[in-house]
């Protein structure tokens, strides 16, 4: 058998690999996302993706939401100031540099409000409980707001007429179940400024009650009978208030959705090789080309590594059986079920990637074999960086 | 026997990845034996459990989902499954607490149920709790509805779990008085009851182990009763470490030819490779465990299936719970 013909196991994954120093040297990318669902090490991939280009002499800054606290510390971003700030001991010989942010989703919902409302006005809004529970708490604003810095950094350092600070955002996007959620955040954001409950309470400062009809009476009613006739005050100021201000977010989120269409950008998608992230990232995979968006590849994390030699699964079982018969203690049977055991979760592993590798043939991959212990420091973002690039 | 026999609702969290709704199904499976009636519950809007049980999606409803794991007398109970939208809760609660059933459906027509729920998470999470706690009160005067012996709630992550079950504090903020207000408050009496216990998923690594020591600080500052911790997808440990330290390839090739197997120098190798590597993970999961252990409440562990899981593994893994005490 030739080995272009071997099935199974050993076979070499049918996707495309992914170049990642051709992707990080590409001088046209300005953007790179990674989007994925929780627990696949986005952070990690984020943060290896953005020292490699750093060291091969990028002007890098890499936005990150939740970082483990040991990597956070050593990259000298414990602090959540939401201002980039440099990061010690990236080897710099290239021409390139690397600086971190941690995103601090509050103070960036603030800063917008600052930006956008008089002062006395911004003051009204960022004293609002409603305001204060959206800003802390709503479910999308991480995503949002990651969005809205994304915009702001490039405005200001990347694109024509910034200062020129960085050529290459690389963005970790905010833990949430589903990878999709990062780029329906300011739809969601907008479509529920602009929904019919908005709309209805600013009709009354609007213009005449009675042009609502009957519906408002009944409305306002069960309102107050629920949540009480202060919560009702409050939350009508709030929505009169950040009506006046949201006009800009809106169009801010509208740009920023565009930057993420444009060329420049590159989005990598980050999975495991699990059920539920390989289908999270083909969700994300479908989305992406469904609003043209551009996908450089895919990420798969913590893959087990395939042993050497060709024992496979069953036979290893048999024999360990065997051994264990003449001596139940046998050290050399425990070694052959392990050995089975990795045997079966590769052969699961390759069956998962090749099942995603069928359904989306175009999506170039790199696979990152699992490492025994977390990343904590530059050199273990390094290695991780040689991994993808290997991969 | 059990470890939390007069617990009736079992929370069941985790950091992403760590498998905390295998763990919740498993829970739910082992809780029902004996006739005893189990409700699952999920609340991020996944269909994860019809995926896990390869039913169909399912609606805001109570469905029968299968028999539970057997009990030592061999019979199984009933776990039923519920998927709970925090859209279709908001008015099941308005016709239920306020008789609004056209009011209402007015406030849906008008976005006003969207707007409560996308906006304002604390209301989202007391609509979401709100039908949880119904399920765990529900008793005899509830004509026709199921009285449940325990419901297990598959929570949102780690991260969330206290926001999310902290619900008075979450409106305090929004609505000081007022119904929902009193709502609020009458289920935080529950969660914080010993009839409510928060269970947290983790795997013996370090960023999951250091989430759920931070989580299980602070679900205590609030009152919430922390459960156990259940230590997911633990490698095998059929091996001592004395025994990995000292595995020397002539012994393994001495034993393959033994058991008819050619000792080629590659598999040799790798099989001692292997056995290096595990032992290189197995001592960085002790380290891990002992962690686990300082944390100072009960904790379970659950093996990595090679095989991943399916339908039969969730009975295996429920299996285990039970014999730990967990269920």
């Amino acid at each position: 058998m030739s080995p272009a013909s071997r099935v199974g196991p050993t076979a070499a994954s049918p996707a495309p690999p992914l170049d990642v120093d051709a992707l990080l040297d590409d001088r046209e990318v300005g953007i790179i996302v990674c989007c994925g669902s929780g627990g696949v090490g986005k952070t990690t991939t984020s943060a290896a993706l953005a020292l490699r280009a750093a060291e091969r002499g990028r002007k890098v800054v890499v936005l990150t939401i939740d970082p483990a606290r040991r990597l956070a510390q050593s990259m000298g971003i414990e602090a959540l100031d939401n201002t980039p700030r440099p990061v010690t001991d990236v080897d710099t010989g290239a021409g390139g540099s690397l600086d971190a942010m941690m995103l601090d989703m509050k103070r960036t919902f603030d800063e917008v409000v600052e930006s956008q409302a008089s002062p006395e006005k911004a003051q009204q809004i960022l004293d609002n409980p409603f305001y204060i529970a959206l800003s802390s708490s709503f479910a999308g604003t991480q995503e949002y707001m990651a969005m809205e810095k994304l915009g702001q950094i490039h405005a200001d350092s990347v694109a024509p007429g910034g200062d020129g600070r960085y050529d290459l955002i690389v963005v970790d996007t905010p833990p949430s179940r589903s990878a999709l959620d990062f780029l329906d955040a300011p739809e969601r954001l907008s479509s529920f400024l602009d929904g019919r409950f908005i709309r209805l309470m600013l009709a009354p400062a609007r213009g005449p009650m009675k042009l609502m009809g009957a519906g408002f009476g009944l409305i306002t009613n069960a309102l107050t009978k629920i949540l009480g006739a202060q919560v009702l005050r409050d939350l009508q100021t709030f929505v009169a208030a950040i009506d006046t201000v949201f006009g800009g977010f809106r169009a801010r989120a509208t740009k920023t959705y565009a930057l993420l269409q444009a060329r420049g950008t590159a989005f990598v998608v980050v999975a495991a090789p699990e059920p539920d992230a390989l289908r999270e990232a083909a969700y994300f995979v479908e989305r992406l080309s469904g609003d043209q968006m551009p996908l450089a590849g895919m990420v798969v994390n913590r893959a087990a590594q395939a042993p050497a030699g060709d024992l496979d699964a069953d036979e290893a079982a048999s024999v360990a059986a065997r051994l264990r018969r003449d001596d139940p203690g046998s050290v050399t049977a425990g070694l052959l079920r392990l050995h089975a055991d990795r045997v079966r979760l590769v052969e699961r592993e390759g069956q998962l990637r090749r099942g995603f590798a069928t359904a989306h043939p175009q999506v170039a991959t790199a696979v990152v074999p699992a490492l025994p212990a977390d990343v904590h420091d530059l050199e273990g973002l390094r290695r991780i960086g040689t991994l993808l690039a290997d991969a | 026997m059990s470890d939390w026999p007069k617990v009736r609702l079992h929370v069941v969290t985790g950091k992403g990845g760590t498998g905390k709704s295998t763990v919740a199904a498993a829970l739910a499976l082992a809780l029902a034996s004996g006739g005893k009636n189990v409700l699952l519950c999920e609340v991020e809007g996944r269909q994860g459990i019809a995926r896990m049980f390869d039913v169909d999606p399912l609606p805001f409803e109570e469905r029968r989902l299968t028999t539970g794991l057997p009990g030592p007398d061999g019979t199984p109970g009933v776990v039923h499954a519920l998927h709970i939208d925090p859209e279709a809760a908001l008015l099941e609660y308005l016709a239920l607490y306020y008789k609004l059933g056209r009011a209402g459906r007015a406030l849906d027509r008008f976005g006003v149920i969207e707007f409560a729920t996308t906006i304002a998470p604390g209301v989202r999470d007391v609509l979401l709790t709100g039908k949880v706690f119904e399920a765990v009160q529900r008793n005899s005067r509830n004509k026709g509805a199921i009285e449940y012996d325990a419901v297990v709630l598959d929570a949102p992550p780690t991260g969330r779990i206290v926001q999310f079950l902290n619900v008075s504090n979450e409106l305090a903020g929004l609505a000081k008085v007022g119904p929902v207000r009193s709502q609020a408050d009458t289920m935080m009496t529950l969660f914080r009851s010993p009839r409510t216990a928060v269970h947290l998923v983790t795997v013996l690594e370090e960023m999951p182990v250091q989430e759920t020591s931070d989580g299980i600080a602070e679900l205590r500052s609030v009152d919430l009763p922390v459960g156990g911790v259940v230590v997911n997808l633990v490698r095998p440990q059929d091996l001592t470490p004395e025994q990995l330290a000292a595995v020397d390839a002539g012994t393994v090739a001495a034993d393959l030819e033994a058991a008819g197997v050619a000792p080629v120098p590659t598999l040799v190798d790798s099989l001692v490779t292997e056995g290096r590597e595990h032992a290189e993970r197995r001592t960085l999961e002790a380290s891990q465990r002992a962690i686990v252990a300082g944390l100072d409440v009960p904790a379970y562990e659950l093996p990595r299936l090679p095989q991943g899981v399916d339908l039969g593994a969730l009975y295996e893994l429920a299996g285990s719970l039970r014999e730990q005490g967990l269920a």
